[in-house]
């Protein structure tokens, strides 16, 4: 199913970061997210797993539907929420243990395996689908910090996938790294997107343009244009999106 | 002198004062140690270490302060592990559950840092009237308490320390994988290991290092406490005792317990950093 936010203001002590956002996130498609540094792109994915809780003095409004289920508000379960919701940030964030525990991580805080032996599987199955596996075989164990930005970002991915999520947010998943790696990690979500619905923040208009289904154009916190990514690149409706298209402003 | 010379003359002089200063450091820990170790190897002797005083201990007679010894390690060890049990929950709550601007978050800091210069006597005298309060006598119960209480501001701004720089983002990575943050807590653990063992190590230093406050609370005695409400001798207290003696078999055997205390902390120190060591493998 997908994400439907209907009339979404996020504020941030008095500041209004998203103003009336109303969209539709297609399901096992690539939605990427553009525009310039701090329209509210980042704010807006935070929002959709509520990891913006962790922000200080924020107030949100409206609604945010995940599987027909309006996520603000109090009595949603926010940590079966967050696991549906899987989430690579803009700098890999490996946590301070081993390649094996980083994966195994997710599934054991959700109890997801009575046995080991399927946990190793299911370990195993996640670091093959990021390509990582043969790059780590027999070095498991070993702590995560060692591999390189690429492997790491990779390693993230894994992570997420290994709890099942239904939707993938990448938050300039790409911006860190080199262009081999960014070209991997883009690859691999295109092949993941039969799978998963996908959410993508970037700040390169090539990569939405090489990726992305559908185009979400954001511009000081409001929606500006939204679309087919055909659509919005080449017949873009509003001037600003043309504008922005086109490089007068980024 | 031209603009070149005085630079290369100010540079000089700021090195040179590094240097004295580096050498002054090095040379008061040489120093500290060398008269430790030369006036306590002279006493020192096996018994020292397993003969319990007597009568004419204090009198040049034979026996050592193994009382003091186990006391101290009875008092340490149970004081680390109870301001452990009392410190990690707090240091938790302020860097995890607790957002950056709460006003319980600055008091419970600054209540720390009040107690953190609070001098030991003061605690000794404080547990001392809460012991009258209760009728209590010096005990080792009494000693564990007030060292406790000693060492829980170490911990806490130790500890604290090490977590407010702990990276937001491995909280966000943690809690974006559906963990509460109870759960998150095992990484953050990982992540400021080294910082529990530092805080650990300063508070066993400052703990086992203490005369003032065990003077009043754990008092002394010449036996090895049996029960946590007889008294425990303590080896800050068996230097302070026996050091003030005019018989120079005593004050001998006071250098001999000094460098006990010292081998004690130097062990701590250098394990404390192979755990650190050992420890900070996975940390980001």
């Amino acid at each position: 199913m997908a994400i439907e936010i209907q009339h979404l203001n996020v504020y941030i002590k008095e500041n209004q970061i998203l103003k009336d956002i109303c969209l539709t996130l297609p399901e096992k498609q690539i939605t990427c997210i553009i525009g310039p540094s701090g329209c509210g792109k980042s704010t807006l994915l935070r929002t959709i797993n509520r990891l913006i809780d962790s922000t200080e003095h924020v107030r949100l409004e409206g609604k945010v539907l995940v599987d027909g289920k309006d996520i603000i508000g109090s009595g949603h379960e926010i940590t079966e929420l967050r696991r549906k919701i899987g989430l690579v940030s803009q700098r890999p964030c490996p946590l301070p243990m081993s390649i094996f525990d980083n994966v195994a991580y997710g599934c054991r805080i959700n109890r997801m395996y009575k046995k080991h032996r399927q946990l190793i599987y299911n370990v195993q199955k996640q670091l093959q689908a990021v390509g990582l596996w043969d790059e780590v075989r027999g070095r498991v164990r070993t702590s995560a910090t060692r591999l390189s930005i690429g492997q790491q970002q990779r390693l993230c991915l894994a992570r997420s996938l290994a709890v099942e999520p239904e939707y993938i947010l990448a938050d300039e998943a790409t911006s860190a790294l080199d262009p081999i790696s960014s070209k991997t990690i883009e690859d691999l979500f295109v092949s993941l997107k039969s799978q998963y619905s996908i959410i993508m923040v970037t700040h390169t208009l090539h990569q939405a343009l090489r990726i992305a289904d559908n185009v979400v154009f954001m511009y000081l916190g409001e929606v500006v244009e939204s679309g087919p990514a055909r659509q919005i690149f080449e017949q873009p409706q509003q001037e600003l999106t043309r504008k922005y298209l086109s490089g007068i402003f980024s | 002198m031209d603009i070149k010379r005085k630079k290369q003359v100010s540079e000089w002089a700021v090195k040179t004062v590094m240097w004295i200063s580096m050498s002054i450091v090095f040379l008061l820990v040489f120093s500290v140690i060398w008269t430790i170790f030369s006036k306590g190897c002279k006493a020192m002797s096996w018994s020292m270490l397993t003969k319990l005083p007597t009568a004419g201990t204090y009198l040049g007679g034979e026996g050592g302060f193994p009382n003091a010894i186990v006391g101290s390690l009875y008092i340490v060890g149970a004081s680390t592990v109870l301001g452990l049990l009392v410190s990690i929950p707090v240091v938790f709550y302020l860097n995890v559950y607790l957002k950056t601007s709460s006003k319980l978050a600055y008091w419970l800091r600054l209540a720390c840092d009040v107690l953190f210069g609070v001098p030991s006597i003061v605690y000794g005298a404080f547990g001392f009237t809460i012991m009258i309060f209760f009728g209590l006598r010096t005990s080792l119960l009494g000693g564990i308490i007030v060292i406790t209480m000693l060492i829980i501001p170490i911990f806490i701004r130790t500890m604290d320390e090490a977590t407010r720089n702990f990276p937001r983002e491995i909280l966000d990575a943690s809690y974006a994988l559906g963990a509460t943050r109870w759960e998150t807590l095992k990484v953050v653990v990982r992540q400021i290991a080294p910082g529990i063992a530092t805080a650990t190590l300063l508070s066993i230093g400052r703990a086992i290092g203490d005369a003032a406050s065990v003077m009043f609370t754990a008092g002394y005695t010449d036996s090895i406490p049996t029960s946590l409400s007889q008294p425990a001798a303590t080896l800050p207290l068996a230097v302070f005792f026996q050091l003030t003696s005019p018989i120079p078999e005593v004050v001998d055997r006071a250098y001999a317990a000094a460098l006990v205390l010292t081998i004690i902390v130097l062990i701590l120190s250098i394990s404390g950093r192979f755990i650190t060591n050992r420890f900070s493998k996975n940390k980001l």
